[in-house]
């Protein structure tokens, strides 16, 4: 026989409660999306720092292979470095495929032949660029170092965004939940004053109040979230959501379906704390 | 609690005004005695109510001092209020049930507000419900009640917490002749019990029904007859 002490929820309490699952929607994905970059930028980092690339230049008059089998046994020699991988120039030329196209004579550009290097702990990577300097000077080193930065910023970029889209939507929803708890308390003005005539305290009443949008505001972000999951589960079925050589997958992963969960419990708390300090600032202001 | 011969309620010298031109009280100056029935008597528009609500520190007087329970309600912070309020029981002319909520809920309120978990108080205000005839609306909401019975559930809600102080606004208004006398009956009972009692009434019928002091309000003024001395 415990009801509510407040009236059943009226239009605006519906209306705030969609607003909610709204703002819980893009703010679910904005943090699914973080990290899930976040996750495979990870990934990225790593693959890439285990790897490097030798890149032999032609010169003119010398044999060109052999200056990538020498760069090849110097890799070899190099501790550290796991698997050498010298690769033909077929192979290169097949890598130009995506900027040049296909079927095209190659034979006179000056295509350089790549090695590639997979590298285990304790690589001796600036021992093999001395190397190099030395015996091939037209041969480079590529660690990855400048992708690897690049990518780690703009990874960080993206994930700032989204926390402050975060941060963003929170303070969105203690706003309507402060303007949706003055239209409450307007409306149920008589059931404040019988309540505090009856004894109950001002702690009670905002308590009262906080509860009320405790509620409204975990269904909204109950189906916020359930529509921000199902969004997700869209993305692997679209071709973007498979992604491509260049960029990987830009599906959620498994940790950003369950960073989700981080609104959908932020979202109500903001709700009830925004709606409990509403209430306790306008009885404050002498309304018993 | 206050000292056993302290007034439950002192009014010194209190002034109020609704605007610049309505002066409903000048200068009152009463004490209720602790244990004490009185009637509070006077014209419609007198400021019956308006004196109830200063009461029950729903209104502030323009000046003067109000003592409850030995407390000086002007120096007093929200916490004293509230506490103050639950030592009063009250009983409004129009009743202020809650009407989404259940006649044992509105009946249940004054407890609930302080905390106390239903298993607590479900049989109190089952009984307090059977006594004042409701026993059979528990669940009904006060839109399906008549007047009468509304007003038995509002009287229900203001005795259930055990005040010290009632304060009922035309209590007998809608009830008939025998309920309001049995009604009557109970205010005397609790007051027997050491409850203080503030009946506001114009039905001259009461006041021959028990020998109680009377404070009556007129053109801003009260004053107070007690025949018990």
């Amino acid at each position: 026989m415990s009801a509510t002490l407040l009236p059943r929820d009226d239009p605006s309490s519906r209306a705030l409660a969609a607003v909610i699952a709204i703002l819980t929607f893009l703010a679910a994905l904005a943090a699914a999306g973080a990290q899930s970059v976040a996750t495979r930028s990870v990934d990225w980092r790593v693959k890439l720092t285990r790897q490097a690339t030798l890149q032999i230049l032609p010169r003119p008059g010398q044999d060109f292979g052999a200056d990538a089998e020498r760069a090849a046994a110097l890799a070899r020699a190099t501790p550290g470095i796991a698997e050498v991988t010298a690769l033909s120039r077929p192979e290169g030329e097949r890598l130009l495929a995506p900027w040049l196209g296909t079927g095209l004579d190659l034979s006179d550009l000056p295509v350089p032949r790549l090695v590639t290097l997979r590298l285990s702990d304790g690589a001796d990577l600036s021992g093999l660029a001395e190397r190099l300097a030395t015996d091939l000077p037209n041969a480079r080193l590529d660690d990855h170092r400048r992708w690897v930065d690049r990518l780690a910023g703009a990874a960080t970029g993206l994930v700032l965004a989204a926390t402050a889209i975060v941060g963003l939507v929170l303070a969105a929803a203690a706003l309507a939940a402060g303007f949706a708890t003055r239209g409450a308390l307007a409306g149920s003005r008589d059931v404040v004053e019988v309540l505090h005539l009856v004894g109950a305290s001002e702690a009670f009443v905002a308590k009262t109040f906080a509860t009320r949008f405790l509620r409204l505001g975990a269904a909204g972000a109950v189906a916020g979230t359930a529509a921000a999951a199902v969004a997700g589960l869209l993305l692997h079925a679209l071709p973007v959501g498979g992604g491509g050589a260049l960029t990987g997958s830009l599906a959620i992963t498994p940790s950003g379906f369950a960073a989700m969960l981080l609104p959908a419990a932020l979202v109500p708390a903001v709700t009830a704390l925004a709606s409990w300090f509403g209430v306790k600032r306008f009885l404050g202001s002498g309304v018993r | 609690m206050n000292d056993a011969s302290e007034a439950v309620v002192a009014f010194e010298d209190v002034w109020l005004r609704y605007g610049p031109d309505r002066e409903v009280l000048r200068s009152v100056s009463f004490e209720l005695p602790p244990h004490s029935f009185q009637f509070l008597t006077g014209p419609s528009g007198a400021g019956k109510t308006s004196l109830i609500r200063l009461v029950l520190l729903s209104l502030a007087p323009n000046a003067g001092r109000i003592r409850l329970f030995g407390h000086d309600v002007g120096a007093i912070g929200a916490e004293s209020v509230t506490a103050l309020r639950r030592r009063m029981g009250v009983v409004f002319q129009d009743f202020r049930l809650l009407d989404h909520l259940s006649t044992y809920e509105n009946v249940a309120l004054p407890l609930r507000v302080q905390g106390r978990g239903e298993a607590s108080y479900r049989a109190e205000v089952m009984e307090l419900l059977d006594w004042v005839g409701l026993g059979h609306r528990v669940g009904d909401r006060p839109p399906a009640l008549s007047g009468g019975e509304k007003q038995r559930a509002a009287i229900a809600r203001a005795l259930i917490a055990r005040p010290e102080l009632i304060l009922a606004d035309e209590p007998t208004g809608n009830v008939d002749p025998p309920m309001a006398r049995r009604l009557l009956h109970l205010f005397v009972e609790l007051n027997r019990m050491g409850t203080a009692v503030v009946i506001a009434t114009h039905d001259p019928s009461l006041l021959d029904q028990v020998e109680a002091r009377h404070l009556r309000l007129e053109g801003g003024q009260v004053d107070v007859l007690d025949p018990t001395r």
